[in-house]
């Protein structure tokens, strides 16, 4: 009971602080921290289907890409589009897009389920980069932002900070609240030992489609935030580099819980920004990778459970039990 | 197309496919035995062909050596390499879940980038094949075929022969294979299944670098060429199904066909077709053509 009540404040604080920032943060720091929130999105919407369903897809960037690709291509050239059904068209149709690959690539199990994914997303990839639909390889710029009506206009900063992170929470909210339902005990089931879920009459195959369709949808809304932040969409949204870039962010942040993905994104992102800093590193900086590699298998050896057991980690360090209730928490 | 230009792309094909062979064994070993998932194996190959760019005046200079001692230091080099990469990286890593050694073979992808970058810098390089093999065979009345592509084959086929011996005809084979099987049991019958596992780590790692070495004078050498062979090796692997080598072998000349004929027919979708043909494989079989155990 008492550690529940620890992580949603955790988490609540961690909203609070979010809503906070722009009062004390400049210009590059709203965008970084926007950009970072689009990230958590993206995270999330993998972590459903990593961490609490067991399915490990190496594909994510594509729905990502297939969102943010149709916010541009279904915006008028010049006008601004209406947010109202843009947004729930481009997460229809990366949500659609991931019906069709999770209905063929769940047939298979395991590492080749892994491929099968990455094999479905570069093909997405290789449609935008070789053919004109998109703009090729240098793909297209969006001209108007979408708006609201004459409530919101997404082309401001502060309001795509705003608006940013309400999607951000929203989508946290909706996991959470999802993964306690009756359908999350399933997928929890199904990840713990799908032989037995099956055993005791559950179709797990509708369970995992659904969770495969409902994170695709969620990436398809990281990936049109994505494309109203830059205003630029290209290709390389869609590579196997994204797909494994947001795959670490949420190792790194400890599977198997929610704010894992909300702590690797940011974490991953401010680790990026840190060993590209010039002003830390000079002109070392640009071999920023170098360090960035070294930290995370730092944290593989030191962090088994990633960021998030970091607390349970030193609990168990300080007090020396081993009993605690971290170990069985999830 | 005539009958010369389609015996040249079959030779293409046959040493593109050769060549991701060679590296996709090393990584089907290393997955199907010690059930690691590694992404750094590509990184081995961009190591094996920045070496023989990177090697060869060394090697010239000191003792007078040219291409084949390169080779020679180079996979002595890898072989250390891996050795020791096993025991600092990869020894503690067995326990763990996959995606913690996902992550950390992720990690060392960006540093043996970035080292390489400090190290040769990030420009392209030629690599000059040796002279007794910069020659060409005629074929047919127009067409000539380079000798070194002809010995890169040729140098596949001998280590896939080698390795099929190794593995089928002696006791190191023997003992890998029940490696592969159970690892408590190999174990309790007596074997010591650390050093076994850092030898066939080792094996793999020299392997690719092998092939990224004896590549490099028809690929040139480029930042980012490991992760482009690290994607097309483990599509490979899959197809072939994970820790068969027949399978990698099968799959891997599968793909050098379809990419060499789909770049010359189908130009536009060059790209897509080995991953099209990836996903009906597995749509059909899901666990490869030959699985292994």
């Amino acid at each position: 009971m008492n550690a529940d009540r620890g992580k949603f404040l955790f988490v609540a604080l961690c909203f609070v602080g979010l809503a906070l920032y722009p009062l004390v943060a400049g210009k590059f720091g709203v965008d970084l921290v926007t950009k970072i929130m689009v990230y958590a999105v993206f995270a999330l919407s993998l972590e459903l289907l990593v961490g609490s369903t067991g399915l490990v897809c190496f594909g994510q960037a594509a729905f990502f890409g297939i969102g943010a690709y149709a916010t541009v291509l279904l915006s008028p050239p010049a006008d601004p589009a209406a947010l109202a059904w843009l947004l729930p068209l481009c997460m229809l149709a990366a949500a659609a897009y991931a019906l069709v690959v999770g209905a063929l690539s769940l047939r298979t199990k395991g590492v080749y389920f892994i491929m099968v994914t990455l094999a479905f997303a570069q093909m997405a990839y290789y449609v935008v980069h070789d053919t004109p639909l998109g703009g090729g390889t240098d793909g297209i710029y969006l001209n108007a932002k979408p708006v609201l009506g004459s409530l919101m206009d997404l082309g401001k900063p502060l309001v795509l900070y705003g608006f940013t992170l309400a999607c951000l929470a929203l989508t946290f909210g909706f996991l959470a609240l999802l993964l306690r339902s009756r359908f999350g005990r399933a997928l929890a089931g199904i990840k713990a030992n799908e032989q037995r879920m099956r055993a005791t009459g559950f179709s797990t195959y509708p369970y995992k489609l659904a969770a495969f369709t409902i994170s695709g949808g969620i990436a398809g809304l990281s990936g049109f935030l994505f494309a109203v932040k830059d205003g630029f969409v290209n290709p390389e949204l869609l590579s196997w580099h994204l797909s494994g870039a947001v795959l670490i962010m949420i190792i790194l942040g400890g599977l198997g819980h929610l704010r894992g993905a909300l702590i690797g994104a940011f974490a991953f992102a401010l680790l990026q920004e840190f060993f590209q800093s010039e002003a830390i590193f000079g002109a070392f900086a640009k071999h920023w990778l170098l360090g960035l590699g070294l930290t995370i298998i730092a944290s593989v050896a030191l962090l088994p459970r990633g960021l998030v057991g970091v607390m349970g980690q030193l609990r168990e360090r300080l007090v020396g039990g081993k009993g605690s209730k971290e170990s069985v928490d999830a | 197309m005539t009958l010369a230009t389609f015996l040249i792309q079959c030779l293409n094909a046959l040493q593109y496919g050769l060549l991701l062979f060679l590296v996709a064994s090393g990584l089907t070993l290393i997955f199907g035995i010690m059930g690691v998932i590694n992404l750094a194996h590509g990184s081995f190959y961009m190591i094996g062909a920045y070496m023989a760019y990177a090697l060869a005046p060394v090697v010239a200079s000191t003792f007078d050596g040219g291409f084949f001692s390169t080779l020679a230091v180079g996979l002595v080099l890898a072989v250390l390499l891996g050795y020791v990469l096993e025991w600092a990286f990869f020894s503690f890593l067995y326990e763990r879940e996959h995606l913690q050694q996902v992550l950390m073979t992720y990690g060392l992808i960006l540093v043996f980038e970035e080292l390489r970058s400090l190290i040769v810098g990030d420009d392209v390089h030629g690599v000059a094949p040796p002279e007794i093999l910069a020659g060409t065979l005629p074929l047919g009345e127009m067409m000539t075929y380079p000798v070194y592509r002809l010995f890169i084959s040729g140098v596949c086929l001998a280590l896939a022969l080698g390795m099929y011996f190794v593995f089928t005809r002696t006791r190191l084979g023997m003992m890998i294979r029940a490696g592969s099987t159970n690892r408590e049991m190999v174990q309790s019958l007596g074997i010591d299944i650390k050093f076994l596992y850092r030898v066939v780590f080792a094996a793999g790692v020299a392997i690719a670098v092998l092939a990224g070495m004896v590549a490099a004078p028809v690929s040139s050498v480029y930042p980012g060429m490991g992760s482009t062979v690290l994607i097309i090796c483990f599509v490979v692997v899959v197809i072939g199904g994970i820790g068969s080598i027949r399978g990698a072998l099968v799959a891997a000349l599968l793909i050098g066909f379809v990419d060499t004929f789909g770049k010359v027919f189908v130009p536009q979708a060059a790209g897509v077709l080995v991953y099209v043909l990836m996903a009906l494989i597995l749509l059909w079989k899901p666990d490869g053509l030959f699985k292994a155990g």
